[in-house]
């Protein structure tokens, strides 16, 4: 539905959008994920239309939509600040954009009314912004964007400035409303539990282009490049090369997997689908424990190897004491092939 | 273009009352003065600029202006910076009625302050009618047409100027810095003198110079509370302006004013962007 | 922090150097003497003499329109002068621009007064207009100066402002305009109001520019006073004050309070 193709963006000396391509099909929770830097804020700008690409193009349903100003696109947005008008009250805030609209007062009302119920702000109208707490104000800023009952909802780290309690709640009820409203929600982010958790489609970006695109469980199982690895999951990343028939990996300071296609420049492993051999079991590489920091429900072990890189390890019992000799070992599955 | 419907006018606007103006002070730099209405006629003479060159008086009229404006500015910052420490200390809540107290003065009216000190200062004024009252004095003093009562003018009409960039920089503080520096060990005096001070410097220069700039084109005050002798650049324009009806030598001070303010002024802007 | 004994006694100081004098002037408004600044036993003769000034009274009037009628444009101008200085990206000419904007904050007024009356004669020689100097070549050269003191004002409060308000707005469907009069302008309303004050302030109180700029028919109440002034002082000048201290500051008190109000 939306199609973004090799969108360029500077400012200055900086390139935020460097060839970006981008398809978001409609009625979709797609989450763009990405550290500072990587263009995500950009591309949202450019999308609501506040910002114009260097170059590029960017289609609507097949319709050219860099002609088009932000306030005549099918797209709403709703900001990390919020933006909530503070000279207007909850209701007014929220029928802003249906006034420009020319909506009656009495369907206004309505409308309002039901989109106040649908986020759980019932009885709110008459407050202002300033009376609000920080989770009712995410809730005003959704309900305004959402009464517009637009194909395409733009959210900027939505729930970047909330509790870390408040922030699980409110992604689910997130993925609930979007569900129920059918409109397309791409939501910025930095945090991946979130994108994992609540999106349809992931896609990475990394300096303003798309390192991977997918279902989150693909692309979190399955990493393109050692960026994409790193990033979703913090995963172990030797470098090597295919020698053989074997994958040779100095710094892991052996042969640590066979059987890979002959252009794989590195393997990815997942801390949690490594392991501690125990007495007597064989292991694919050695080292010594480094560290041991205690999480709750798990272990995480930092252990140097021979060839001299540090791998990551979720133990899930009391580990040896720190500068134990240890082993790891994976299953056939762990391993994943890189080839950028 | 929708912007454009914004500029044009706002240019044509700028143009004709701010550059214009400046662009004819240089034509009538170089006119010659004559009788009638109005009184010269164009050309290209130089010795508008040749007499200030040549009659030290003009010289000695702007040395006396930066003179003037400098003491006003120092003074003005002595006083200044005090009473900002003294406003930002207070409790919040007292903090816009003090400034209210502060600026107040501003809104009154320049001329009517003068006044007040004109029947403060003058022979049948306030201050020599107590003197002769309580048998200090017998005649009055000559307080009026005084430097000094044109330095207590110029600081009386010039202080808040000072104050209030001193006083924005002091709220803008962080208290943080201040505490730190006495968890590290610094008294009260130290934490003055090595963070206070240094970071509010900046301010304090705005203030003098937010005083010295105006003050050294200073026209009414010298002419209402100061001495004859003060010939500063102001009165003197002023004069020959209205009286030896002489524009383009008057132009040409105009311009030499200007051309000695730039320097003061880029270096305000330049604070001011630094802010 | 608190702030020591000295540097309280310093500031107590300094408040009363700034207002001793006023109060004197007003004080001594009630005295009967003939003689200004001494005390004749108490008397509203001085106001009743000033409402009999005709020519004082046509002068202040003469001001007040002025006053009124160049802040008002001043509050246009400037306005517009903030606006595109807060709001428009480059453009050509724009350094141009913030440095004429700025330039009447700084220039003397000797300076301003000179130029503006050279730019008057030149206009009329060139087009015929304005015919003479008077009430509205004092209008224009305050509005002159005043729009800078405007933009001043409304630019600080213009920075400050969230932008991505007036984005929200029209990602809902404001054009740029409908955005700037239903959000940006209720937001900087407070900054243009104290704007226009501060230009209403400046131009009663503008002496030196006014003459300058002024004709025959053009004496403003300022222009009178110093013509006064320079003479001696009448105790009409302390009935003046004393009135319009009182009308300033019950109006900054009233001002301050709903401040303090809002705020609490």
């Amino acid at each position: 539905m939306l199609i973004a193709t090799a969108l360029e963006k500077r400012f200055g000396a900086v390139r935020a959008l460097a060839g970006l391509d981008l398809a978001i099909n409609s009625g979709a929770f797609f989450a763009l994920l990405g550290g500072s830097g990587s263009g995500k804020s950009s591309l949202l700008r450019v999308l609501a239309g506040f910002e114009a690409p260097d170059a590029g193009a960017l289609t609507l349903d097949g319709q050219d939509l860099l002609c088009v100003p932000p306030w005549a696109r099918p797209i709403n947005m709703m900001f990390q600040s919020y933006a909530l008008f503070p000279h207007m009250n909850v209701a007014e805030n929220i029928a802003y954009g249906l006034k420009r609209a020319g909506l009656a007062q009495e369907e206004r009302r309505s409308r309002v009314t039901a989109v106040l119920d649908l986020v759980g702000l019932k009885g709110l109208e008459a407050r202002k912004p300033q009376q609000l707490s920080g989770g009712q104000k995410q809730r005003v800023a959704l309900a305004r964007s959402l009464v517009m009952r637009p194909r395409l909802l733009l959210l900027d780290e939505p729930m970047a400035a909330l509790d870390a309690g408040l922030r699980e709640r409110t992604g689910l009820e997130l993925r609930a409303l979007q569900r129920k409203t059918g409109a397309a929600f791409i939501m910025v982010t930095h945090d991946q539990q979130e994108a994992l958790a609540l999106a349809d489609r992931i896609a990475v970006l990394e300096a303003g282009r798309v390192a991977q695109i997918g279902p989150p469980q693909e692309v979190y199982a399955r990493p393109a490049t050692r960026f994409v690895a790193r990033f979703l999951g913090a995963a172990n990343v030797l470098e090597g090369r295919m020698r053989d028939g074997v994958f040779e990996s100095a710094e892991a300071g052996g042969v640590v997997a066979s059987g890979l296609p002959v252009e794989t420049i590195a393997i990815a492993l997942r801390a949690e689908q490594i392991r501690l051999t125990s007495a007597g079991e064989v292991p694919y590489v050695t080292g010594i424990l480094e560290d041991a920091a205690f999480r709750g429900d798990n272990w995480l072990l930092i252990i140097r190897l021979r060839g001299g890189v540090s791998l990551r390890l979720v133990h899930n019992a009391p580990p040896p004491a720190p500068g134990s000799a240890v082993g790891v070992a994976w299953g056939a599955g762990a391993v994943v092939p890189l080839f950028a | 273009m929708q912007r454009g419907m914004l500029l044009l006018p706002l240019w044509a606007w700028l143009l004709l009352l701010v550059a214009a103006p400046v662009l004819i002070l240089v034509v009538m730099a170089f006119a010659t003065p004559a009788d009638g209405v109005p009184p010269f006629t164009l050309g290209l003479r130089f010795a508008a600029f040749a007499m200030l060159v040549d009659d030290f008086y003009y010289a000695e009229a702007l040395l006396a202006a930066l003179r003037v404006a400098a003491t006003t500015a120092g003074l003005c910052l002595l006083i200044a910076y005090p009473m900002a420490l003294g406003m930002a200390g207070v409790r919040p809540a007292w903090r816009l009625p003090l400034l209210a107290l502060l600026m107040l003065p501003f809104w009154t009216g320049f001329l009517l302050r003068l006044g007040a000190w004109i029947g403060l200062l003058r022979d049948e004024g306030l201050i020599n009618h107590l003197l002769r009252g309580l048998g200090i004095t017998d005649a009055p003093l000559a307080l009026l047409y005084t430097e000094g009562a044109m330095l207590a003018g110029m600081v009386h009409a010039y202080l808040p100027f000072a104050v209030l960039p001193i006083f924005t920089a002091l709220i803008r503080l962080d208290s943080a810095l201040l505490e730190a520096a006495a968890d590290l060990g610094a008294r009260p005096a130290r934490v003055f003198f090595s963070v206070t001070l240094p970071l509010t410097l900046p301010a304090a220069a705005a203030g003098f110079l937010l005083v010295f700039i105006p003050a050294a084109g200073e026209f009414v005050i010298p002419e209402l509370l100061g001495p004859p002798e003060a010939q500063v650049i102001g009165r003197v324009l002023w004069q020959e302006f209205f009286q030896s009806r002489d524009w383009p030598l008057a132009a040409a001070l105009a311009l030499v004013l200007l051309a000695l303010l730039i320097l003061p002024v880029r270096w305000f802007q330049r604070l001011g962007a630094r802010a | 922090m608190k702030p020591g004994g000295l540097v309280r006694a310093v500031m107590l100081a300094g408040f009363l150097f700034l207002w001793l004098p006023i109060l004197l002037l007003v004080g001594f408004a009630f005295s009967a003497d003939r003689i200004p600044f001494q005390w004749g036993g108490f008397s509203l003769r001085w106001f009743g003499a000033l409402a009999a000034n005709e020519r004082l009274l046509e002068a202040a009037f003469l001001s007040l329109r002025i006053a009124t009628a160049s802040a008002t444009l001043a509050v246009l101008a400037g306005g517009g002068m903030a606006f595109v200085l807060a709001r428009f990206g480059p453009f050509r000419g724009r350094a141009l621009f913030g440095t004429l904007i700025g330039a009447p904050l700084v220039l003397p007024e000797v300076v301003i007064g000179l130029s503006l009356l050279l730019l008057f004669v030149a206009l009329e020689a060139l087009i015929g207009w304005p015919a003479g100097r008077g009430a509205v070549t004092i209008l224009l050269a305050h509005a002159g100066f005043g729009a800078a003191y405007v933009a001043v004002v409304v630019q600080a409060r213009l920075a400050e402002a969230d932008r991505s308000l007036e984005e929200a707005a029209m990602d809902l469907g404001a054009t740029p305009f409908i955005a700037f009069r239903t959000i940006t302008l209720p937001l900087i309303t407070p900054a243009l109001i104290a704007g226009w004050l501060l230009a209403f302030t400046l131009s009663l109180d503008d002496v030196v520019v006014a003459s300058f700029v002024s004709g025959p028919a053009g004496t403003t109440l300022p222009i009178a006073l110093f013509s006064m002034l320079r003479l001696g002082l009448t105790p009409e000048v302390n009935a003046l004050g004393a009135l319009v201290v009182l009308v300033v500051g019950s109006m900054l008190a009233l001002a301050t309070w709903l401040l303090g109000r809002r705020c609490a």
